[in-house]
């Protein structure tokens, strides 16, 4: 398997703060990558950085969402597929929906519970709502990679888990900033742990306990 | 694809309400263009469009003593005329609450400058005082509402945290002042580039601005002069940050009153003659004995103007106010990206700014004037005159609104970031701003009228023109009233929508 990502020595400053500081970090092809760490280690940060190194078939989705608020849904979620088509087809779905883009956007919106909401504009939902609203899009743009920013924070445990299944089945590999630890471990195959900006620790997922990771937010 | 739930949604989305308006608006604009005359009749208009081009290009600055005269009284006009309508705006936002001040406001805001400027000429003859009032009378309208708008606004804790028994004053001062003072200059500067722009219009009836120089120069083909007084004109409005110093205002106040001409006043007798003579509507003026005969006599003159002249005149104002609102929101929606950082680069934005400068300062007048030129005597010059002027101004609030807008996390290709991402984000801001302008436009016909083009604006010039002033008056209130039902149902619209838009953009 080849190297998907690959940083050395990287460092990012922020008005003369150190948000990363020479971090080296290898991601390759098909692992599951788990960010933790306290806010403000650095996980957004190094999730921006990989996106900026990446080229164009990466899905994201940021803390900021980046919704627009007076588009429905479907046509949020439709957004992802906007460069495979051509100007005047965007245009005119978005004036009159094509029946089998709102038949596919309805499939994918079925896999975070969301269908209901289909022609509900994006400012009208709850955070809850517009997170797997945001989650939808990405899952909609087929990429073989995504980066996640917290995409479960505002949703309930149950509903946490249909939407990082739906994530993880419909990507090859998977980079995901959480600060839920159970569902970190259980939905990566390897945990990298920062602190103010350095990589203190990257080990195997399996037989990891959510305890082991408390030196991470100790102090 | 299972969910129950899911199933029973429509294929379709529901129409959403400000896509229902904005097809209404349309539908409507398409039918008074059905009705409208638009027919392009000149034969050749390419000789006198070439002299113009060429005109254009050549500006003549050598008559630099009267061009300069012209552009100071301009601003000194424009100077006066704001500080004044200022200072009796503020006055009266303090007791907006009052229902005599409210329609006192709505009245006096709803008849245009050009048509102050014609009742004072009467008044107070060729004075600087006529200039002054001209522009200060209908702005201390807007202002006070303007100014009422953000004292209600602004936050009203400091006030009720102060001692019991804080008089009445120093907690204005104190406690209301430092909050909405901000608002209050940013909307000041706004107006000071209108009155700048009413100030050269205010030359087309006579006064000594720019306009009467832009006039004569039209009129009589020097089209290299006319050309040196717009590019001096455009300057003008957009170095405004640049001259305009809070410091400096005293000093420029000052030399503003010292600047301007003595004028020739009217005598005082025929001053009063206006008021008990020359308005009173002329079968009562020339009865003997105000008796029943009289008053039906009057009744039939006031029927008569009413269907001959305000009838025709509302229809046609309205008729071309349609028209130019619909092709205005065109018209923004297709150049508020040449000032928009999503579309455009620094130098391509400022170039954009440039252009859209001097699409807004171009007085009206003098692009209905091109087009009359090139186009001949129809509605289409005001349409595009109106439009152009109008787009220019909200494409430019448009713009700057698509600055403040988040980023998306995918970057995508032009026609897509227009239509998915800022559009539907601008939308309800361009419509709120659209429908501000909705009045304005109406008012604005009344200019377009002086050239000829039948609306309301034509009535009340070819009034004043025969010296028939009790006819002028009674079509400057049906003016007015329209302005005012206009200004209603936009209002109404608005408020349907829920389109809010902030203070600084009436």
């Amino acid at each position: 398997m080849s190297d998907l990502f690959a940083l050395r020595g990287a460092s990012v400053h922020y008005g003369g703060k150190a948000a990363l500081s020479d971090l080296s970090l290898t991601i390759r092809r098909g692992e599951r990558v788990a960010l933790v760490g306290r806010s403000g280690a650095g996980k957004s940060t190094l999730l921006r950085l990989l996106f900026g190194q990446a080229g164009e078939d990466v899905a994201l989705v940021s803390q900021e969402l980046g919704l627009v608020k007076t588009l429905s849904v479907f046509h949020n979620v439709y957004m992802a597929r906007l460069r495979r088509h051509g100007a005047l087809y965007n245009l005119a779905n978005l004036l009159r929906p094509w029946p089998r883009e709102v038949a596919a956007v309805r499939a994918v919106l079925e896999r975070v519970d969301l269908a209901e909401k289909l022609y509900a504009p994006a400012g009208e939902l709850s955070g809850g709502q517009q997170q797997r609203t945001a989650v939808a899009r990405a899952l909609h743009q087929h990429s073989p990679v995504i980066l996640a920013d917290e995409p479960v924070s505002a949703v309930d445990e149950h509903q946490s888990r249909r939407v990082l299944d739906a994530i993880c089945e419909a990507h090859e590999t998977v980079v995901l900033a959480m600060h839920d630890l159970a569902l970190a471990i259980a939905y990566s195959d390897r945990v990298v742990g920062l602190v103010d900006g350095r990589i203190t620790l990257d080990r195997p997922s399996a037989g990891l306990r959510p305890e082991d990771l408390d030196e991470l937010y100790g102090g | 694809m299972s969910s129950t739930a899911a199933e029973a949604l429509p294929l379709r989305p529901p129409m959403s309400p400000l896509r229902r308006a904005t097809l209404g608006f349309a539908v409507v604009a398409l039918a008074c263009l059905a009705v409208a005359d638009i027919e392009v009749s000149t034969v050749d208009p390419w000789t006198e469009m070439g002299r113009l081009a060429l005109g254009m290009v050549t500006p003549d600055f050598t008559a630099t003593g009267a061009l300069l005269e012209s552009l100071l009284h301009t601003v000194s006009f424009a100077l006066l005329g704001v500080a004044f309508g200022n200072a009796l705006g503020f006055a009266l936002a303090l007791v907006f609450e009052w229902r005599v001040v409210r329609v006192g406001c709505a009245f006096v805001r709803a008849v245009h400058e050009l048509f102050w400027a014609l009742i004072f000429l009467q008044v107070l003859g060729l004075t600087p005082w006529t200039g002054i009032l001209a522009i200060g009378i209908p702005y201390a309208g807007i202002i006070a509402k303007v100014y009422a708008e953000i004292l209600e606004e602004a936050d009203p804790a400091p006030a009720r945290a102060l001692a019991p028994g804080t008089g009445r004053v120093s907690t204005f001062l104190y406690a209301r002042m430092p909050d909405v003072l901000t608002h209050f200059r940013s909307y000041s500067l706004y107006r000071l580039e209108c009155g700048l722009r009413s100030s050269a219009v205010l030359g087309f009836v006579g006064l000594p601005t720019l306009g009467f120089h832009l006039e004569s120069a039209f009129a009589q083909g020097e089209y290299s002069q006319a050309s040196a007084l717009l590019i001096l004109f455009w300057v003008l409005i957009a170095t405004i940050r640049q001259w305009l110093r809070r410091p400096l205002l005293p000093i420029y106040l000052l030399a503003a009153v010292a600047l301007l001409p003595a004028g020739l006043p009217v005598s005082a007798q025929s001053a009063w003659n206006f008021f008990t003579h020359d308005i009173v509507p002329y079968p009562l003026r020339t009865a003997e004995t105000i008796d029943v005969a009289a008053v039906l006599e009057t009744f039939e003159w006031l029927r008569v103007l009413l269907v001959e002249q305000a009838l025709p005149g509302v229809v046609d104002t309205l008729v071309l106010t349609m028209i130019a609102l619909v092709a205005t929101g065109l018209l923004t929606l297709a150049l508020f990206p040449l000032v928009s950082p999503r579309f455009l680069g620094r130098w391509g934005r400022r170039a954009g700014h440039v252009f859209l400068v001097v699409m807004r300062s171009t007085p009206e007048y003098v692009l209905a004037y091109v087009f009359l030129q090139l186009l001949g005597p129809s509605m289409l010059p005001a349409i595009i005159a109106l439009s152009l002027h109008n787009g220019g101004i909200i494409a430019h609030l448009v713009g700057r609104f698509t600055e403040a807008l988040p980023r998306q996390p995918q970057r995508l290709r032009v026609p897509d970031r227009y239509f998915y991402e800022v559009l539907p984000q601008v939308y309800p801001q361009f419509l709120a701003f659209l429908f501000y302008r909705w009045e304005v436009i109406l008012r604005e016909t009344a200019i377009l009228g002086m050239l000829g083009i039948a609306t309301l604006g034509f009535y009340v010039d070819s009034a004043f023109a025969d010296i028939r002033f009790d006819r002028a008056m009674v079509l400057i209130l049906v003016t007015a009233a329209l302005n005012i039902a206009v200004d209603a149902v936009s209002r109404s619209v608005r408020a349907r929508l829920r389109l809010r838009t902030t203070f600084e953009t009436v």
